[in-house]
């Protein structure tokens, strides 16, 4: 368990000023999501443009972990087509869930390889994946509407 | 701290109690102690206990009263004894006022369901700011199903209830007043005794969460005003899986059941049912048997050291965490800030770090306390908070603990960078 595996200089950068952070307008859908275990809270906005994600903004209150990976989260996501996004997701969640024992592929996470030490601290996942969460909904729900317009 | 260590002083032989505990000499990783600071979260078991629990599987198993065979015997008289034990315990008049449950939980579930029953729009159930989860959300269904209206009392800057509108909130339309005795999260102790006299004198039924207090005080429930008490078995030193709801004996026989099934009935008709009366009507299938062996093992030790050394021990160590506490730079106490009437935990803020991060930070240094709201998120709310880091004690913590704990802060801020 050694600490320096799980705070990185990356995150820990994030953290202190963390990318796309302020909720911004125009916006597609708004989510709130927390982990009720420990009180994590994040608020986040989407805005897509057909099938690529436009913008993605949030405000949060939470741990260095939940703040830094919403903010390289961001930072992965926004200009990408949904499609590329969710298979990033794929890869994050691999890392997380692998116990230290996946390695991560820069090319895909960028900045998001730093939180390879998150997997060995089984506490701190959840952290991690708070951001993604919200993201995964607020996107599937823009998604849905914009399939309902279309189809209107 | 050298002036703090010398006026600390417990009437416990901690060497010795901790002797009990074989767990407290691990080491974790790293070659670090375990710092053990989370004992209002679950405390820690001693060898008695797991003996206790361990000679019950292995030579007297079987399921209660419905087994005629001699195991089914020693195993009722062993589910039982632990009810006496626990009677005793908490100054129970009658062994029958003991509702075993699975956790406190359970048990404030059961209270707010079946008083529920008679609740009905207009009437009105008082929490207060300070409680568990557990003992609002429960409160909040009730009232959710019979268009009854919660209210609660405030908490002041200082942590401590806010009774100035207690004639506002206890009127004749007061049927129930749910109150914390010990706050988990705040540490502050509740004047039980005083707002039960006032909630008695409006017609109101008293329920109390002591899941903090049994633990940490001697507790008499003969004379404290409640009619309704909520304690769970793995804050006491006994195993989980078991929880405790006392009642005074007339009101638990005026309740409608809780759960249905075996050992909660009389005669069972398919056209309908009448119930056992207390505590087996509260008590349907088979009940935590070993548990219930184990946290009378859990009671008889704690009464063998003494609940007025443990009482006075707990607030020596409070006194000193306190004071430890406060040479911190940039840490800020959350609810009372000295010892008087304060339970054996303490939260606080750390400037600039987030919770989860001085807790992973002192957990790679074998210090184990709780990050996050502890289930109690209206109190941090109500200081602005979205969360908050707490060190909780039991009659095991030493205050050379207490010093790790302070020291492992420090290095929290220099890992940080918010010195």
């Amino acid at each position: 368990m050694q600490l320096d595996n799980l705070y990185q200089e990356i995150i820990l950068d994030h953290y202190r000023s963390p990318h796309h952070a302020g909720l911004a307008d125009p916006y597609d859908v708004e989510v709130h999501h927390v982990n009720p275990s420990c009180g994590d809270e994040v608020t986040l906005r989407v805005e897509l443009d057909g099938d690529t994600v436009k913008g993605v903004t949030h405000s949060s209150v939470g741990c260095s972990i939940s703040q830094a990976a919403t903010s390289v989260m961001s930072d992965l996501v926004i200009g990408k087509p949904v499609s590329e996004g969710m298979a990033t997701y794929e890869k994050f969640l691999e890392l997380m869930q692998g116990r230290g024992n996946v390695e991560p592929d820069e090319e895909v996470l960028e900045d998001g390889v730093a939180f390879a030490g998150v997997a060995q601290f089984p506490a701190r996942v959840k952290c991690a994946l708070l951001g993604w969460s919200a993201w995964r909904d607020a996107t599937a729900q823009a998604l849905a509407a914009n399939e309902g317009v279309k189809n209107a | 701290m050298t002036d703090a260590r010398t006026t600390f002083s417990s009437p416990l032989d901690l060497q010795s109690v901790r002797a009990d505990f074989p767990i407290l000499s691990r080491e974790l990783a790293g070659g670090f102690p375990l710092v053990y600071l989370d004992s209002a979260n679950s405390s820690q078991k001693p060898r008695q206990v797991v003996q206790a629990i361990e000679d019950h599987y292995l030579k007297h198993n079987a399921n209660v009263a419905r087994a005629m065979h001699q195991l089914g015997a020693e195993a009722t008289a062993a589910y039982e004894g632990g009810r006496d034990k626990v009677a005793a315990f908490i100054g129970a008049p009658s062994r029958d006022e003991i509702v075993f449950t699975k956790n406190a939980s359970e048990a404030l579930n059961l209270a707010a369901h079946t008083l529920g029953a008679s609740l009905k729009p207009g009437d009105v159930v008082v929490v207060s700011e300070m409680e568990h989860h557990s003992n609002i959300v429960p409160w909040q269904l009730a009232c959710e199903r019979t268009g009854a209206t919660l209210k609660w009392f405030g908490v002041t800057e200082d942590g401590r209830l806010d009774l100035s509108n207690i004639d506002e909130l206890l009127t004749e339309q007061t049927k129930v007043v749910a109150l914390t005795w010990v706050s988990n999260a705040l540490g502050t102790i509740n004047p039980i005794s005083d707002i039960a006299a006032k909630a008695h004198a409006v017609g109101a039924t008293v329920v109390v969460d002591a899941s903090q207090a049994v633990p940490q005080f001697p507790v008499d429930v003969s004379t404290l005003g409640a009619d309704l008490l909520a304690f769970t078995g793995h804050k006491v030193v006994g195993p989980t899986g078991i929880g405790v709801l006392w009642g005074r004996y007339d009101l638990l026989a005026s309740l409608p059941p809780f759960l249905g099934g075996g050992e909660m009935i009389e005669i069972v008709r398919m056209t309908g049912s009448t119930y056992a009366a207390p505590p087996a009507r509260f008590e349907a299938g088979t009940p935590p048997i070993a548990q219930a062996v184990g946290l009378g093992a859990a009671v008889d030790y704690l009464s063998g050291i003494g609940m007025d050394k443990i009482a006075a021990h707990e607030h020596a160590i409070v006194e000193y965490a306190l004071e430890g506490l406060k040479t911190v730079p940039g840490l800020k106490i959350l609810g009372p800030q000295d010892a008087t009437d304060h339970g054996g935990a303490i939260s606080f803020a750390l400037d600039g770090v987030h919770p989860h991060d001085v807790s992973t930070v002192l957990d790679t240094r074998g210090i184990a306390v709780r990050a996050g709201h502890h289930c109690a998120r209206p109190v941090h709310e109500r200081f602005g908070m979205q969360s908050s880091t707490r060190a909780s004690f039991y009659l095991y913590t030493t205050p050379e603990e207490i010093e790790a704990l302070v020291d492992g802060l420090g290095f929290v801020r220099k890992y940080f960078k918010v010195d």
